[in-house]
C-alpha cells in the first residue's frame, strides 16, 4: 500500500514555552480538501506551519509521500508543497506578474530566467484567478482581495501536489470567496492536487471540504465528513455556544447558524 | 508614479473582463527578459563609459591630449595617466560597490531607505580602518590590514545594526533605521576621538574619512578594491533572485525553496567585504546606495537579477560624474566628492522618508 500523500501523526508543537498543539494527527489524500476549522486559538494555524515544514513540531511527525519533512531540501519541498501564509506584500513594487512568477523558483536553477513554460504556467494561473488585466500593476496599488487572489495564483503557479492555506478567503466579498472555493476544487478535480485549508466560515467547509478536522485548544475533536464532525453537540463543545445545526436548502450541505440570543 | 504602470497597454479594466486570448508574454515590462536585461544593461553600459571619457578629458586643469599621448614625459602625460585615469576608475569601481552594496541591503531589511551610510556600516568600516591605519603606522604591517579591518568593522556594524533592529524576531523598519543613525554617530565620534589622540595627518586627513574623497588613488589601490568588488557582486548576484522572494517576508521566502539563512549570510558578508574595500580607500562617500537602486527601480522594475547589475553599472557612473563635477565646480580647486553626493542625497532622503512613510513601509 502506498503512503498517504502527506500525514502528520501524533504533532505536538508550540512557540517558546507556550504548547499550542496536543498530539493531533491527520492524513490527506490526492484529490482532497481537507478544511481545518475551530475558534480563534485552537491552534489552526499553527498546525498548517507545522505541516508546511514552517515550524519544527516538539513531538510525533509530519510525513509527505512516506518520508518525513526534515529530509526534504527546501527547494525540492516547494516543488511539492505550496503555502499561502498571511503575507502582505513586498517592500518594492513588484508587478502581480511577477510576484506569481514567484512561484516558479523552486523549479528553476540560481540563475536561470524563466522561460516559456514558465510564462504558460504563471497565465493560466493569472486567468484562473481572473487577474489577467492586472498582470502590470503593481502589487502595493491593488486591493487586499485582489493580492489574496495574486498569492493563490502564486500557490497555483508553484504546481505543488499539496497546497497549505490559511485563510484563502480571507479579505474577500461573498462572491470571490465563492469563486476562490469552486476554483480551489476544480483543481483539486483536475490536478489531483491536496488542498489543506484553515477555515473561519464553517459553513464554506461543510460546502466545499470533502473531511473537515475539527479544533479546540489544540486538540482534535472530530475528523471525517463535514456532516459527520459539524454536528450541534461538537459545535456547542468546542465554540461554547448555542448553534443551530441544519441542511442548505439549496446544496443540501451541513448549515451551521449562531442561535444564542 | 511607476513608469511600468503607465507602459501597460491595459487601462485599470473591470474586474469580470474574460480572459480573453490575452497573452502576458506579450505584456510589455510587466516581467524580467533576457532581452529587457541585455537594453538596460547596454544603454548604462554606454553612459558609463560616455562619462568615464568625459571624467578623463575634463579636470581642474586643462590638458593637451596630443601631447599627453606622444610625450611621456610631459606634466599632460603625468596627469592624464598618474592622476585622472586611476581617479575614474577608483570612481567607477567604489560607485559600483556602494550602489549594488545599497540594493541588496534594501532587500535584506525590506527597506528602501537603507544603505551603507543610513545602516552606520560605512562608518564602522571607516573607523576599522584608521584604527588599523594608526595600528599599522606605530607597530608596522602590511597595507592589506587597512581593508581587512575595514570588512571586520563593517561585519560587525551590520550584523549589531541587523539584530537591534528587530523586534520579536521582526524587522522594524524604522527602528532599524534609528539604529543605524545611532551606529553611525558613534562611530563617527570614535573617529574623531582617535583623530585627536593620535594625529591623523601622517596617515589621511580626517576629512577624506568623514566626507569621502577620490583623492590620488593608486592602480594598485583600483585594482585590488576592483577584484574585492567584483568578488562581492559575483556572491551577491547567485543570490539576486532569493533577494526577491526575502522581500515578501522570510516565512514566504522560506515556503518559495529560498534558505533564507544562507542567503543573510551571503549578504552579510560580501556587502562587509564590499564597503571594508571601499571605506579604506575613498572614506564615507554617502547616499550613492540610496539613489541610485531607487531610481533604478523606477526606470526599470524591482526584480534584483536587473536591479543588482543596474546598480553595479549605474553606480560607477553616477560616482565619476560626481567626482566629475567636483572637480569641476570650484576649478582649480576641488571639492571633495562625498560633498557632492550628500548635498544631493540628503534632499534626496528626506523625500523618500516622506514617500515611503507615508505608503507605509512600517508593515
Amino acid at each position: 500500500m502506498s503512503p498517504p500523500l502527506l500525514a502528520a501523526r501524533g504533532v505536538a508543537a508550540g512557540y517558546h514555552q507556550r504548547r499550542v498543539l496536543h498530539e493531533v494527527s491527520l492524513q490527506v489524500a490526492p484529490g482532497e480538501l481537507l478544511a481545518i476549522v475551530g475558534p480563534n486559538g485552537a491552534g489552526k494555524s499553527t498546525l498548517l506551519k507545522v505541516l508546511s515544514g514552517a515550524l519544527q513540531p516538539w513531538g510525533g511527525v509530519v510525513e509527505l509521500e512516506g518520508r518525513p519533512l526534515q529530509t526534504f531540501d527546501r527547494r525540492a519541498l516547494a516543488r511539492r508543497l505550496a503555502s499561502l501564509g498571511q503575507e502582505s506584500g513586498s517592500a518594492f513594487a513588484f508587478t502581480v506578474l511577477e510576484m506569481v512568477l514567484m512561484g516558479r523558483a523552486p523549479h528553476l536553477g540560481a540563475l536561470r530566467l524563466e522561460g516559456e513554460r514558465d510564462l504558460k504556467v504563471a497565465q493560466q494561473a493569472l486567468e484562473r484567478f481572473d487577474l489577467l488585466p492586472l498582470a502590470a500593476r503593481s502589487i502595493n496599488e491593488i486591493s487586499g482581495g485582489e493580492r489574496r487572489r495574486v498569492l493563490l495564483a502564486r500557490v497555483l503557479a508553484q504546481e505543488p501536489q499539496v497546497a497549505l492555506l490559511d485563510e484563502p478567503t480571507a479579505f474577500l466579498d461573498l462572491k470571490h470567496a465563492a469563486e476562490i472555493f469552486s476554483r480551489l476544487a476544480q483543481l483539486r478535480d483536475e490536478r489531483a492536487m491536496a488542498v489543506v485549508a484553515t477555515l473561519h466560515d464553517l459553513n464554506a467547509a461543510a460546502l466545499y471540504a470533502d473531511r473537515v478536522l475539527l479544533l479546540k485548544d489544540g486538540r482534535a475533536v472530530g475528523c471525517g465528513r463535514p456532516e459527520e464532525v459539524l454536528t450541534r453537540d461538537n459545535l456547542r463543545l468546542v465554540y461554547e455556544t448555542e448553534v443551530y445545526v441544519g441542511r442548505n436548502p439549496a446544496t443540501g450541505t451541513v448549515m451551521v447558524l449562531p442561535a444564542a440570543r | 508614479m511607476d513608469a511600468r504602470a503607465k507602459a501597460s497597454p491595459m487601462p485599470p479594466a473591470p474586474q469580470r473582463s474574460a480572459p480573453e486570448a490575452r497573452d502576458v508574454a506579450a505584456i510589455g515590462q510587466a516581467h524580467l527578459t533576457r532581452a529587457r536585461m541585455a537594453e538596460v544593461l547596454g544603454t548604462l553600459g554606454v553612459a558609463l563609459l560616455a562619462v568615464c571619457v568625459l571624467g578623463v578629458m575634463f579636470g581642474s586643469v586643462r590638458i593637451d591630449f596630443l601631447r599627453a599621448l606622444t610625450q611621456p614625459s610631459s606634466p599632460d602625460h603625468a596627469i592624464l595617466f598618474a592622476a585622472r585615469m586611476p581617479r575614474v576608475l577608483m570612481g567607477a569601481v567604489v560607485g559600483a560597490i556602494l550602489a549594488a552594496v545599497g540594493a541588496a541591503l534594501q532587500a535584506l531589511v525590506r527597506n528602501p531607505l537603507a544603505e551603507g551610510g543610513t545602516l552606520g556600516i560605512s562608518s564602522g568600516a571607516a573607523f576599522g580602518a584608521i584604527l588599523a591605519l594608526v595600528f599599522a603606522y606605530r607597530v608596522g604591517g602590511g597595507a592589506g590590514i587597512v581593508p581587512l579591518a575595514g570588512f571586520a568593522a563593517a561585519l560587525l556594524s551590520t550584523l549589531a545594526v541587523y539584530r537591534l533592529g528587530q523586534m520579536h524576531g521582526r524587522i522594524e523598519p524604522f527602528s532599524l533605521l534609528l539604529v543605524g543613525v545611532i551606529f553611525n554617530t558613534f562611530w563617527s565620534a570614535l573617529i574623531l576621538l582617535i583623530n585627536s589622540v593620535v594625529n591623523l595627518y601622517q596617515t589621511r586627513s580626517i576629512l577624506f574619512w568623514l566626507v569621502g574623497s577620490l583623492e590620488a588613488p593608486t592602480y594598485r589601490e583600483v585594482a585590488a578594491v576592483g577584484a574585492l568588488g567584483a568578488g562581492g557582486f559575483v556572491w551577491l548576484m547567485w543570490h539576486a533572485r532569493d533577494m526577491n522572494l526575502l522581500s515578501l517576508g522570510d516565512d514566504p521566502a522560506r515556503d518559495l525553496g529560498v534558505d533564507v539563512d544562507a542567503v543573510r549570510r551571503a549578504i552579510f558578508i560580501a556587502t562587509s567585504l564590499m564597503i571594508g574595500a571601499a571605506v579604506s580607500v575613498s572614506g564615507m562617500i554617502g547616499f550613492v546606495g540610496l539613489i541610485v537602486p531607487h531610481i533604478l527601480r523606477l526606470a526599470f522594475g524591482a526584480d534584483h537579477r536587473l536591479l543588482m547589475p543596474a546598480s553595479f553599472v549605474a553606480g560607477a557612473a553616477f560616482l565619476v560624474a560626481a567626482d566629475l563635477i567636483a572637480r569641476l565646480v570650484i576649478a582649480p580647486g576641488e571639492l571633495p566628492v562625498g560633498v557632492i553626493t550628500a548635498l544631493c542625497g540628503g534632499p534626496f532622503f528626506i523625500y523618500l522618508l516622506r514617500r515611503e512613510g507615508h505608503r507605509g513601509i512600517a508593515l
